[in-house]
């Protein structure tokens, strides 16, 4: 209390006594508004694996491996790459970038970067864990030397960005924020990458400024005319659709897709779409011998994939797009989604159709004619509409005797049941960025995996999933994907809903290439005056 | 003597002079119509409607977003329109206002289960220790806002059961929170009834006889400080009301699966923007009116019963 | 009247002391904070060696004592969502809350008592009527309602005013925010303050108008008209006079109100203060945000309280007595 307090009684006097000029306000010449609905709880690149955090980096740090906006992966502070050998691939790096504070930018800070993304306090482990050595060949020349061939080395490398190895001596944070020591770390809230924009000021939660950096690498190829980024978060989706529709905003990234129309209203607004990298699925304890919450007793009927089959029959997907999603959403018949490798769009078009009869006559032969109760767990803060499609699928569900409890909760309370797969039935969605099946596969499929709360997986799919993994013949792994994706489908562990949409809304002279992953990035930005 | 004094009171009720302030405030009246209407149409909504709003076997997508039936595209058969789920908006209220009466009804009850009880006891031993324990514990609970109060116990109840129970539980739950964060104000208009009332001669009379301090407290005490204890209740009752949308618009309140009109509110509030005002007007017009016309209800009470308390 | 203060700081304390064990106890079940920390991408050994760091795996007794020795000391450790140390959030956040506050409080005893004035001696002058119907409905429109309205009209259909934030903030040398130093800022400020100022300025507004009414039964009121007093002498010399002083009082209690009900305004009109950091602390599961949160809030009450009590004491006689007594 003491150390608060005093810092209010200083505070307060000062009110009181200062008189500070009224602020003219330096008007710079484009400046983007943007808003969106949660602020980033870190700039450290290395310490949270969150989108929102990676999404404010990108403005301000580079990677190796950057990606345009369809996704294809370009050359990013790397100029070039060559895989050596199945174990090893050599970078050359671009020369005569430097960072906001000056510093050149060269093969140690690479070095210093990947090993810090691998601290014990890092949560970008996953993307460079398969890493072993790296070797500095010269100022602008590495080596990466992986454990096992890896097939999606650069797909990972995309989310590595880089650090000044200098300027994380000088401030003491060559390791990510460690959430036990009680201080904030230096990168928390400061940055200092070789990117489009440089942090001018921060206030989190509050308001975020970024200003264009005018000796970035990419000025030339990448023309964009964007002076300053002011980024406020507003959290209530109502407040957030008026700023825009007030003009107090540029860009909203995730506008409440019932409001589209609304703002499609205004003359001076327009919506950009693209499919989104998510998709959106039930999932079932396939595995339980009994469920938690269920009239079934002794049993789990989700054990048989006729009720699973019942259920995908009962859910009216086509009526949950109308309603629900304004038709705004792309019914999925597999849990990814086009751009991925594995990806099959007869799959898609194929899902089971709408057939209640039938769902009743599965379930009937199940040995389920009266139906049975069960739990849902959902979401209600994290998808699109997530609360109201559950809702949605409960009176479907209803119709053909399942009684189903609805057991909506934040995400904080939600995530839980999920990573402790200790839930029934539950709503979940998932996107894949690196671009590849696997990912999927390693987090949802595999019955070790850390995601996979339908626990789902046989030994001879394990078998395959690891597999892939280490094999880099692109034709070999794709076969064996999609022996691992025909048995998923006809499992129906998870049960296809949509792949979801991304809509972003903003000012008509605004002109930014939407992203499938949902990260505006302000340098592809410009103001047409 | 105790039964004069009850009787006094029943015959002030009905004095001519109420009757007549009664008749010459058209505000009162329609207060009190609006309110026979709503608390009506709440507790018969089984009977006056034939949708069932929160069974979800009866709901289906194709009907949602009906607009009102006077508007372009509205169907007679669902009056006020629909919601996103293709829920009656109108039956979804009456339902709701039940809600909302209820927990509004209840945790009053309950703080003046709490309130009355502790007021004349304190009232009664006034200076002694249990007074000053009473009122002292009065006092530092009045300090918080009974909406913090409500969040805070809503919070503890809720985290300290499991999910399933807790959905069962939110409205006893809420009752207990908004209950419990409002007994202070009563306790203390029964406390200071109390003092007036033990100076008087009937209860020296009575303590004379060695009537137990139990019975003096229950059949002399009690009657004769219920009556302006209740009135303050009624605004109580508007008050609890609010505090209950309040918490369900935060999301703390009632789950959507049995909803009031908060959360009805919180609900529909995600269609403003999207043309959809209906799914959140008419709630929110419902739980003005209601908390409008309690209140005026209570002020006319307040205004006619008990000048001093005004 | 040493005794008197004594006793005041002794039961302050308890209520700090039963204030923290609530909020510590209450925040220490809410969700999982480490599921919010850690990404999609996480195992679940990574997830428990979190939790062992945060200390999420001690007995209560131990996190609780932890919690009250760090408190004292003005540290509540840091937060989960923004890795920041608390006190350091929260000192940033207070400004906007205190400012809010401070605008609305302004706004509620001028309307409040200049409304109370009217209606308390014009008792049947049609415009109190209409000020007492008002101030009814006013009671009787739950807050989010009336800022979701306000944005409507003045945000969105007029485009006169600001829907969101506190518009352009000064930083004084002292490390404190304003927005009063700007033209934005006081725009900004409008609709918020007038949100939270409404049911508090009904409420000062009725206890002023009764407090009138009371006080010109008095007999000294009697007494000054039979003296033959001008009317305006006697309502503004001696009755507001004999009415403020409770006015006063109930006005500082309503200011810790002001506080609570920020939560819901701040939410809202996406106001930067301490409301909106608690709210989104709770979203967030941030344990150390919400427990300092509860600690403070409770501590300017009481800080309230007590300059209160101690005002009583100072202009009410009668109550020294007691007290000697």
């Amino acid at each position: 209390m003491l150390k608060l307090t005093r810092k209010l009684a200083v505070a307060g006097f000062v009110l009181g006594a200062a008189a500070a000029p009224f602020a003219a306000p330096v008007q710079a010449e484009n400046v983007l508004r943007y808003t969106s609905v949660s602020d980033a709880s870190t700039l450290d690149p290395h310490a949270l694996n969150a989108l929102v955090t990676l999404m404010i980096d990108i403005q301000m740090y580079d990677a190796l491996v950057m990606r345009d906006p369809g996704m294809v992966k370009i050359p990013g502070l790397a100029v070039s790459w060559e895989n050596l050998d199945p174990n090893t691939w050599e970078f050359k790096l671009r020369e005569g970038v430097t960072f906001h504070n000056g510093n050149p930018f060269n093969a140690d800070d690479v070095i210093f970067s990947i090993k810090r993304a691998q601290a014990d306090t890092s949560q970008m482990q996953g993307y460079v864990n398969t890493i072993t050595e790296i070797r500095k060949i010269d100022d602008y020349t590495v080596q990466f030397v992986t454990d096992k061939p890896n097939p999606i080395l650069l797909d990972q490398l995309v989310n590595i960005f880089m650090m000044d190895a200098e300027w994380a001596k000088e401030h003491g944070v060559e390791a990510p924020q460690n959430f036990k020591d009680s201080q904030e770390t230096y990168a928390v809230r400061h940055t200092n990458g070789t990117g489009a924009f440089k942090l001018e000021s921060r206030e989190p939660d509050v308001k975020t400024v970024l200003v264009r950096n005018e000796n970035w690498w990419g000025n030339e190829e990448y023309k964009h005319n964007i002076d300053k980024v002011v980024w406020t978060p507003i959290t209530n989706d109502a407040t957030r659709v008026a700023a825009l529709l007030s003009g107090e905003v540029d860009l909203v990234t995730d506008p409440p897709i019932q409001d589209l129309n609304r703002i499609l209203g205004s003359s001076n607004l327009k919506v950009e779409q693209t499919a989104q990298m998510r998709t959106i699925f039930f999932g079932f304890d396939v595995k339980a011998d009994e469920l938690r919450h269920s009239s079934v007793k002794g049993k789990n009927p989700f054990k048989d994939v006729k009720v699973r089959q019942a259920f995908y029959h009962a859910i009216d997907v086509e009526a949950i797009k109308r309603a629900i999603m304004r038709g705004m959403s792309v019914p999925a018949g597999m849990i990814i989604e086009p751009p991925i490798n594995g990806y099959k769009a007869e799959w898609d078009e194929n899902r089971l159709p709408f057939d209640p009869e039938k769902a009743k006559a599965l379930l009937a032969e199940a040995g389920y004619p009266e139906g049975f109760s069960v739990q849902l767990d959902c979401p209600n803060n994290r998808y699109q509409n997530d609360e109201a499609i559950c809702q949605a699928a409960v009176s479907m569900l209803a119709k053909i005797g399942v009684e189903v409890r609805l057991n909506a909760q934040p995400k904080t309370q939600f995530f839980p049941l999920i990573t402790g797969k200790t839930t029934d039935f539950f709503l979940l969605g998932w996107g894949v960025p690196t671009m590849d099946s696997g990912f999927a596969f390693d987090y949802l499929v595999h019955s070790e995996a850390s995601w996979n709360a339908a626990h789902y997986g046989t030994p001879e799919l394990d078998a395959k999933i690891e597999a892939i993994r280490g094999i880099v013949d692109v034709e070999e792994r794709n076969r064996i994907i999609e022996e691992i994706w025909t048995q998923v489908q006809a499992d129906i562990p998870y049960l296809p809903l949509h792949h979801q949409m991304i809509f972003w809304a903003m000012s008509k002279n605004l002109n930014i290439p939407i992203e499938p992953n949902d990260m505006p990035r302000f340098y592809w930005a410009s103001f047409s005056n | 003597m105790q039964t004069a004094k009850l009787s006094k009171w029943w015959a002030g009720f009905y004095d001519h002079d109420v009757t007549w302030s009664f008749l010459h405030s058209p505000l009162t009246m329609l207060a009190s119509l609006v309110t026979l209407l709503l608390v009506g149409a709440a507790f018969g909504a089984p009977y006056l409607t034939s949708y069932t709003p929160f069974e979800p076997g009866s709901l289906s997508l194709m009907d949602a977003f009906l607009p009102p039936a006077w508007e372009a595209g509205g169907s007679a058969a669902h009056f006020l329109g629909t919601d996103g789920q293709g829920r009656d908006v109108l039956a979804a209220i009456m339902y709701g206002t039940q809600i909302s009466l209820i927990v509004g009804l209840f945790s009053v009850l309950l703080s003046v289960a709490i309130g009355i009880p502790l007021g004349i006891i304190a009232g009664y031993a006034t200076g002694s220790w249990i007074d000053t324990l009473i009122m002292r514990v009065a006092d530092i609970q009045l300090t918080i806002p009974p909406i913090l109060i409500a969040l805070m116990i809503d919070g503890v109840v809720r985290t300290s059961m499991s999910n399933e129970l807790h959905e069962e539980m939110a409205i006893p739950v809420l009752i207990f929170s908004i209950g419990i964060a409002s007994w202070p104000q009563y306790a203390r208009i029964t406390r200071s009834g109390a003092m007036v009332e033990r100076r008087k001669d009937y209860i020296a009379a009575a303590k004379l006889i060695q009537t137990p301090a139990w019975l003096i407290l229950l059949r002399h005490i009690f009657p004769n400080v219920v009556g302006p204890t209740l009135i303050v209740a009624t605004i109580g009752v508007a008050v609890a009301i609010i505090i209950e949308a309040t918490l369900s618009f935060l999301g703390v309140g009632v789950p959507p699966t049995n909803p009031s009109l908060g959360t009805l509110i919180r609900i529909g509030n995600n269609f403003l923007f999207s043309g959809e005002w209906w799914i959140t007007f008419f709630p929110a017009f419902t739980l003005v009116i209601l908390v409008l016309s309690v209140n005026l209800i209570g002020d006319w009470l307040r205004d006619t019963f008990n000048p001093k308390l005004r | 009247m040493l005794n008197f203060i004594l006793k005041r700081l002794v039961q302050s304390a308890i209520v700090m002391l039963v204030v923290a064990l609530l909020s510590f106890f209450l925040f220490n079940f809410v969700g999982d904070p480490i599921s919010n920390m850690v990404g999609q991408e996480s195992t679940t050994k990574d997830m428990e060696e979190l939790r062992d760091q945060l200390g999420l795996n001690d007995p209560f007794i131990v996190q609780f004592g932890r919690f009250v020795v760090n408190a004292v000391q003005g540290d509540f450790g840091i937060s989960y969502r923004l890795q920041r140390p608390v006190e350091d959030v929260v000192a940033e956040r207070m400004p906007a809350t205190l400012e809010l506050v401070f605008v609305s409080a302004i706004i509620a005893i001028l309307l409040g008592v200049a409304g109370g004035l009217f209606t308390g001696l014009k008792k049947k002058h049609w415009f109190s009527k209409v000020i007492l119907t008002g101030s009814l409905v006013g009671v009787s429109l739950p807050t989010f309602v009336i800022g979701i309205l306000l944005i409507y009209v003045f945000a969105v259909k007029f485009q006169i005013l600001p829907s969101f934030g506190r518009g352009e903030v000064v930083t004084l040398d002292s490390g404190w925010t304003t927005g009063l130093l700007t033209l934005s800022g006081w725009k900004a400020i409008i609709l918020p303050s007038i949100t939270l100022a409404l049911y508090q300025t009904t409420l000062i507004l009725r206890i002023i108008r009764s407090e009138m009414l009371e006080v010109m039964r008095a007999d000294f009121i009697k007494f000054a008209r039979a003296r033959g007093l001008r009317q305006r002498d006697i309502n503004f010399g001696h009755a507001l006079k004999n009415t403020l002083i409770p006015v006063i009082t109930v006005a500082g209690l309503q200011i810790g109100s002001l506080i609570a009900f920020s939560i819901i305004t701040e939410t809202v009109f996406q106001w930067p203060g301490m409301g909106s950091l608690f709210i989104q602390a709770v979203q967030f599961a941030d344990v150390p945000v919400m427990s300092a949160y509860l600690v403070m809030v409770a501590f300017f009450f009481v800080m309230i309280n007590l300059i209160v009590d101690l005002l009583y004491f100072v202009v009410d006689p009668r109550l020294r007595v007691e007290v000697r007594g």
